[in-house]
């Protein structure tokens, strides 16, 4: 036992050993740089697309001469560290906050009381309810791309659609935009005859796999499928695959995890977000505020695009090969 | 209850029943003294229901694959039973599996895929002997330590693999979800594992002396303390062993889904003491067994797997579920303070 | 009395709960072949005297002998394999468990042969044997061997804590008012057994309230008041309504004739 205590207590200090130095290093960027301050909220970190977004909204306050403070929340739906980095930031007289927003309505309040202190807000990723709590959003358009996938399952299946939906819990914004841009896309209304099945996941590889085992024991000529991210199409080919089924796969984020499973074909389309552009947006629009008052507003399409080495006519797509280049995630 | 001479006063609180009420007794006699058949009983009735109402349900196809779906949380729930047996909780089982899939996952990317599965095996039982020691030595509830343990090894498998997943190619890493097959029945060697690990326990819990200390933990410790059994070691080897039952699990689970990812089964840590709770076993501890748990794996599961079959609302996959959770506690409830009263 | 020799000893015993002092330098002590009863208003400190002599408490203060060596119980278990069994007020029992585990408990035996050496399988068959053989010796009247405990009224559970006891004991029997719960006939059987226990050569301690019955069965009668031992007297030759009295302090122990072995601690 003496082994694992001892592991524990050396994690443990090399979990303090990182603290610090991270600390050390923040002190020093934010004593040097010149220019007025920005504060970038993000959500858990240890999420790859959370991560590029901070990181590009860092970058480009850096090239523009700015100073940032960070914070974000610790696990998913975590509003309250969001709301404590905010009045940490109101306090430092920042001149303007790029919000990634936890929650849609827990934190309208906090950026309300930001507002009233001249703070320019812009929302990434995902707005808040209503958008307009805060002064501008730069975010995925995810029924834009449901509607991608949506015509390209369409046209690539032809006659005799059997359609699946792997869902993650609709309640959720992005996942029922993505679902009803799909159905949209596809000429589909919830109660279509074409609709075989649908299930809800856990937006992972093993919920995928399960809830298309099930479904496929259900219906067994499902040929198309619709999935709210890439584990969950991951998982979810697996079972087909395992089954012997043929199945088109398609979905929503372009990590590039994803992107190599359109060149290995396992699944057939996907549509790419793009974090950095949402970071990189924000900062640029904030900027432009605060040095000429001409202030942001409305959500704006961080960009959507179709990734598939099986293009089809009539809607615009980039190969995995592009897909690779400018994925995120690993 | 017949009065032979040899027998004491007063020992059924009441022996003036009439005949009818005496069966009705009995049976209920039997369904608390073995767990088991509550939750079989249940089981058949969802089945029958499933097999009415969709006409899928029923083949062989998807018994065989009802079962494959069971395996990783029959084998998380085994562990779970050990620790709902001393009255514990372990918040964190999937959580300490998934470690251990990404950490064989990553180890095994690099080329060493004998470290990597000694390392999985190391990860799981270590951090499970973390548990019992904050349960044992620091004396923290169960409930605050695993729930604990589930944030740091949530966001620490993240951090470690930076959210990525891997890819699993190795045959031995993939073993336990092949088998022998014919047709659309695969018995992979992972049920077979299952099974095998519900008879292994099964046997510690009921014909070892260790199986008998866990029991008597579970249901009184202070009595287990006086009667001179090392409480404290009990339970120290229920989560250490219970570690290993999780790294099994990632075995398993390696090989129904060959990518280790980290965001994985978030469903399960909840879903293994579902399964434990539906079979019969009590949260206050001692009472129970594995034999319920399969049971109640399998209801998980087919609740699960019908519902998506009939084409019913997943949210109310999860109303179903609760549902039996309440009816299974309140069960459990129900006739220890009949008895206590 | 001459012949009889000291088997346990206390000298100077504490224990404080916070700022409750349940225990104030008391003394004990049991010779060879005797009941020893133990009596004392409510909350005078007598289980927990008995708590610190069988190791299910450590003292804060004083020393315990066995034998004429000092003993140091960190455990029941300790004293358990010195042969002191003890049946607690709060009996012990483990009630999801049956009647045959419950004697057996922390002392299982494993099935002869390859079965118990490599497996260790229990031979619950010759534990059950036993546990009904020795229920029946001691005239413990329940329906079934196999009965958990919870399912048995609250007499026949201290029966079978007192069973357990006396089983096991090889040494000194400790036993804390195992007859509290009882009807007139188990309490007529529990002291049989006790005296039986005695005949068979062991010491018992026997924590109880009931008068009339430490008159009839006791030897010597350990008089426990305000935390600590008054004084030990014969039966013989102190009444029950003189102990009572001192138990209550409106009699000076010095005023009736002590029936110590030991010489008393400064
Ligand atoms: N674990 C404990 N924590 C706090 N106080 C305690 C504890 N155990 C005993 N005491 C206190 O010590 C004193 C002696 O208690 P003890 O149980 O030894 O009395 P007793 O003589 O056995 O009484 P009774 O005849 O009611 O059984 C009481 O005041 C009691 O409240
Ligand atoms: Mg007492």
């Amino acid at each position: 036992m003496t082994m694992n205590e001892r592991k524990f207590r050396s994690a443990g200090k090399l979990l303090g050993t990182t603290l610090l130095a991270a600390g050390l290093f923040a002190a020093p960027q934010a004593a040097f740089a010149d220019g007025y301050k920005i504060g970038v909220v993000e959500q858990q970190l240890a999420n790859p697309f959370f991560g590029k977004l901070q990181a590009a909204a860092v970058q480009r306050a850096k090239e523009l001469g700015l100073t940032t403070m960070t914070a974000e929340s610790t696990v998913a739906g975590d509003a309250a560290s969001q709301v404590n980095g905010i009045e940490n930031m109101i306090n430092q007289g920042v001149k303007g906050i790029v919000l990634d927003p936890g929650s849609a309505s827990a934190l309208v309040p906090i950026v309300k009381k930001a507002r009233a202190a001249g703070i320019i807000v812009v929302t990434t990723n995902t707005s808040l309810e209503p958008p307009t709590a805060a002064d501008a959003s730069y975010e995925t358009d995810n029924f834009a791309a449901g509607v991608l996938i949506g015509q390209w399952a369409k046209a690539k299946i032809g006659a005799n659609p059997r359609v699946t939906l792997i869902d993650y819990d609709l309640s959720d914004k992005t996942s029922k935009a993505r679902h009803d841009g799909f159905l949209k896309g596809f000429g589909l209304t919830e109660t279509s005859k074409e609709i075989a099945g649908t299930a809800l996941t856990q937006a992972n590889v093993d919920g995928g796999q399960q809830a298309m085992e099930n479904l496929i024991a259900a219906h067994p000529d499902i040929n198309v499928a619709y999935t709210i991210n890439e584990p969950a199409a991951q998982g979810a080919a697996l079972a087909a695959k395992r089954a012997g089924k043929k199945v088109v796969f398609t979905s929503i984020d372009g990590s590039c995890s994803g992107v190599r499973s359109v060149v290995d074909g396992t699944i057939g389309a996907t549509v790419m977000q793009f974090p950095s552009n949402m970071g990189r947006l924000a900062v640029d629009a904030i900027d432009k505020a605060v040095k000429t008052g001409e202030k942001p507003s409305g959500i704006n399409n961080s960009g959507t695009v179709l990734i598939t080495d099986q293009p089809v006519a009539g809607i615009e797509s980039k190969d995995s090969k592009w897909g690779l280049a400018n994925c995120w995630g690993e | 209850m017949n009065s032979s001479p040899n027998v004491g006063p007063d020992l059924t609180g009441g022996g003036a029943s009439a005949p009818r009420e005496e069966g009705w007794r009995q049976a209920v006699a039997i369904a608390v003294a073995q767990p088991v058949a509550g939750p079989l009983f249940a089981l058949v009735v969802i089945k029958a229901v499933f097999s009415l109402t969709t006409t899928t349900f029923l083949n062989v196809g998807n018994l065989s694959l009802i079962f494959q779906q069971s395996v990783v949380i029959g084998t998380l729930a085994l562990g779970q039973t050990l620790i709902i047996l001393v009255a514990g909780i372990d918040l964190a089982c999937a959580a300490i599996m998934v470690l251990a899939t990404v950490v064989i996952g990553s180890v095994a990317t690099e080329g060493n895929v004998a470290l990597a599965f000694v390392l999985g095996a190391v990860a799981c039982v270590a951090v499970a002997a973390i548990n019992g020691i904050a349960v044992t030595r620091f004396r923290l509830p169960p409930f605050i330590a695993t729930l604990g343990m589930l944030t740091i090894i949530t966001a620490g498998a993240r951090l470690y693999t930076n959210s990525r997943s891997y890819p699993i190619s190795s045959d031995w890493l993939m073993l336990m979800g092949s088998g022998p097959a014919s047709g659309l029945v695969t018995f992979s060697y992972g049920s077979m594992l299952w099974i095998g690990l519900t008879f292994l326990l099964s046997y510690a819990l009921t014909q070892t002396a260790w199986g008998t200390h866990v029991y008597a933990v579970g249901s009184s410790p202070s009595a287990a303390r006086l009667n001179g059994i090392y409480v404290d070691r009990v339970i120290f080897s229920v989560y250490a062993l219970a570690g290993v039952f999780y790294f099994l699990a990632a075995w398993q689970a390696l090989g129904r889904t060959p990518i280790a990812d980290p965001s994985g089964y978030q469903a399960a840590n909840l879903d293994s003491i579902t399964a434990v709770v539906i079979g019969g076993s009590s949260l206050f501890g001692g009472r129970g067994g594995v034999a319920g748990t399969f049971v109640g794996t399998l209801i998980v599961t087919v609740l699960k797997n019908g519902l998506t079959q009939a084409g019913i609302d997943s949210l109310y996959q999860q109303i179903g579920t609760g549902i039996l959770v309440i009816l299974a506690v309140g069960w459990d409830q129900y006739f220890r303070s009949g008895r206590k009263a | 009395m001459s012949d009889k020799r000291i088997v346990m000893q206390g000298i100077g015993l504490s224990k404080r709960f916070g700022h409750v002092v349940a225990m104030d330098h008391a003394d004990f002590e049991l010779a060879s072949g005797e009941i020893m009863a133990v009596v004392g208003d409510n909350g005078a400190g007598k289980s927990t005297l008995i708590r610190v002599l069988s190791g299910a408490s450590v003292p804060d203060e004083g020393k315990v002998f066995l034998d004429g060596e000092e003993v140091h119980f960190r455990s029941p278990l300790e004293a358990r394999l010195v042969g002191i069994e003890t049946v607690y007020q709060e009996l012990a029992v483990a009630t999801e468990m049956d009647v045959a585990q419950n004697l057996f408990l922390g002392r299982e035996l494993r099935k002869p042969g390859w079965a118990g050496r490599w497996f260790r399988q229990l031979d619950k068959a010759e534990m059950r044997a036993q546990a009904a053989e020795h229920m029946q010796a001691l005239g413990i009247r329940i329906q079934s061997i196999r009965q958990k405990v919870e399912t048995l009224s609250g007499g026949q559970r201290q029966a079978v804590a007192v069973a357990r006891a006396s089983a096991w004991g090889r040494k000194v029997v400790i036993l804390d008012e195992p007859t509290a719960a009882l009807g007139v006939r188990e309490t007529r059987q529990v002291l049989d057994l006790i005296l039986r226990v005695r005949d068979h050569g062991l010491a018992v301690v026997l924590i109880c309230h009931n008068m009339p019955d430490v008159f009839e069965i006791a030897d010597r009668i350990h008089i426990h008041r305000l935390g600590r031992r008054a004084t030990v007297v014969d039966p013989k030759v102190v009444k029950p309504n003189q102990v009572v009295a001192i138990m209550t302090g409106a009699l000076d122990a010095a005023s009736v004739p002590s029936a110590l072995l030991a010489p008393v601690a400064a």
